[in-house]
């Protein structure tokens, strides 16, 4: 399985002559849905093909959240870099997923870098939008009460604004590793990783088993991805709750 | 030193985006197409269910849960099963389109619709507006800058997203991009340039639309309170994570 997608799809149309090697009956016949084919698939298919696509998603999303923090952290001391940065990430943001991966295989080549690259390009915009707003959503007299305390700047950083940016910082994480979820599946088109790559296979194919549980596996792990970091996210900011219940 | 490293083939790139010129033309026009048809339907579909819930106030629910769905929907997922009960071709790419375009447009619309102010809607209704009146008159103008926010997402992201339609038989520029065996790296990568080009022309064409439809009054004082509309919209965006 190592032979890059973008040498071998051809766009699909006319009549698609299957063959799914042998099966049972219903792989066969390609019939909508076929249990068997996913539980002998699973270990050697759509096992690794989830586990790479958490690596991807893991992997873009930490880099992206440094550098968004670097940036939001720079933008937040020296206001000028707004434009700079947020006009960057505007951009990159509007160019297709599919067309920016293409665009960096000159530069990287068909490699795992490739793909991150652009993944973490994706994550920028959101996070640094965030985080950015998560710092200045701290109530002046909040800071000044810090500074009457004779908290140094440092400090003020360090125990105020970035526990009070947890809430806005952990909204844009949901969003990111969300999106993230969703553009690594066209990854596959690069590198042959991530659940992308039997959904693409299956496409050309149109063995309709695989396209559906490849599928619903990248929803479903966008959904569960969402669902955990509601829950860390209740557990960071332990403030929220409470002053929900009063 | 790095793996790969041919800059040449940007060059060539633009020399196979000249010599096909034909060839782009026809793809970006199936593009074009493709994305019209979607995000029409899909607008035909969200922008009078958000009026009508966001009128009523009700359905915030609704409203916020489908946006965080579509957000969660991988488009090659929905392209794939769109695929695999619709089969191949135009139309079943452009409804898997249009369930991946409908999420912004509702969530924004809802969102525009139901933060009128309430004391422009009393107005409104002592001056004896019909119901009907109030929403075209007075509720659907002025969330017009916050619907079109939506509708401009909506925008980019089919635009992008059917790149990766050709692989369902949908055509446009995709049929390059996922084609390198038949085009080559430099087909491949003129292709990626066209689509590019084509989310920012597109982009700020609906930025200019909005910009058009925008009444005047309200455009001065959109200028006047501009932060707050500003904060409005990235809020709104930020809700609905733009694109996924």
């Amino acid at each position: 399985m190592t032979v890059p997608l973008g040498e071998q799809l051809v766009a699909q149309g006319g009549p698609v002559i299957p063959d799914f090697g042998e099966g049972s009956d219903c792989v066969v016949d390609n019939r909508l849905f076929c249990p068997d084919w996913v539980r002998d698939n699973w270990s050697s298919v759509l096992q690794p093909a989830l586990v790479e696509h958490i690596e991807l998603t893991l992997i873009a999303v930490a880099v992206g959240f440094v550098l968004s923090l670097a940036a939001a952290l720079l933008t937040h001391r020296y206001r000028h870099l707004e434009r700079t940065f947020g006009s960057f990430s505007a951009v990159v943001y509007t160019v297709p997923s599919l067309a920016l991966f293409q665009l960096l295989v000159p530069v990287t080549g068909l490699t795992v870098t490739t793909v991150e690259v652009a993944l973490v390009g994706y994550t920028l915009l959101i996070l640094y939008r965030n985080i950015l707003e998560g710092l200045r959503s701290v109530p002046p007299d909040v800071l000044e009460a810090a500074r009457g305390m004779g908290l140094t700047r440092r400090q003020t950083l360090w125990r105020i604004e970035l526990p009070l940016a947890v809430p806005a910082t952990m909204a844009g994480l949901r969003i990111a590793v969300v999106s993230t979820i969703a553009l690594a599946t066209v990854a596959a088109l690069v590198v042959p990783k991530g659940l992308g790559y039997p959904i693409f296979l299956a496409l050309r194919e149109a063995f309709n088993t695989e396209i559906l549980v490849a599928g619903a596996l990248a929803v479903a792990l966008a959904l569960v991805a969402d669902a955990l970091l509601v829950v860390a996210e209740r557990a960071l900011t332990p403030w929220a709750r409470a002053r929900r219940v009063t | 030193m790095i793996a790969g490293l041919d800059l040449h083939v940007f060059g060539d790139a633009l020399q196979f985006v000249f010599d096909e010129r034909r060839l782009i033309l026809e793809k970006t026009w199936e593009h074009l197409l493709l994305s019209g048809a979607a995000l029409a339907i899909a607008t035909a579909i969200a922008l009078p269910l958000g009026v009508w819930l966001g009128h009523l106030h009700r359905g915030s629910f609704l409203a916020v849960n489908v946006a965080n769905l579509g957000r969660a929907l991988p488009s090659l997922a929905v392209i794939a099963v769109g695929f695999v009960f619709l089969g191949v071709g135009f139309w079943s790419v452009a409804l898997a389109l249009v369930v991946l375009a409908v999420p912004p447009i509702l969530t924004n619309t809802y969102v525009a619709v139901d933060g009128v102010q309430t004391d422009a809607v009393e107005a409104a209704r002592g001056m004896g507006m019909t119901r009907r009146q109030i929403v075209t008159r007075v509720e659907l103008p002025l969330a017009l800058p916050l619907i079109f926010a939506g509708i401009r997402t909506a925008t980019v992201f089919v635009v992008a997203t059917a790149t990766i339609a050709a692989v369902a038989g949908g055509g446009g520029l995709g049929d390059i991009i996922v084609n390198q065996a038949g085009y080559g790296l430099e087909g491949v990568v003129g292709a990626a340039l066209c689509v590019s080009v084509l989310a920012l022309l597109a982009d700020a064409a609906v930025g200019l639309l909005q910009r058009f439809l925008t009444p005047a009054g309200l455009r001065a004082e959109a200028r006047a309170f501009e932060p707050d509309v500003v904060t409005a919209t990235e809020a709104t965006l930020e809700q609905l994570g733009a694109k996924s």
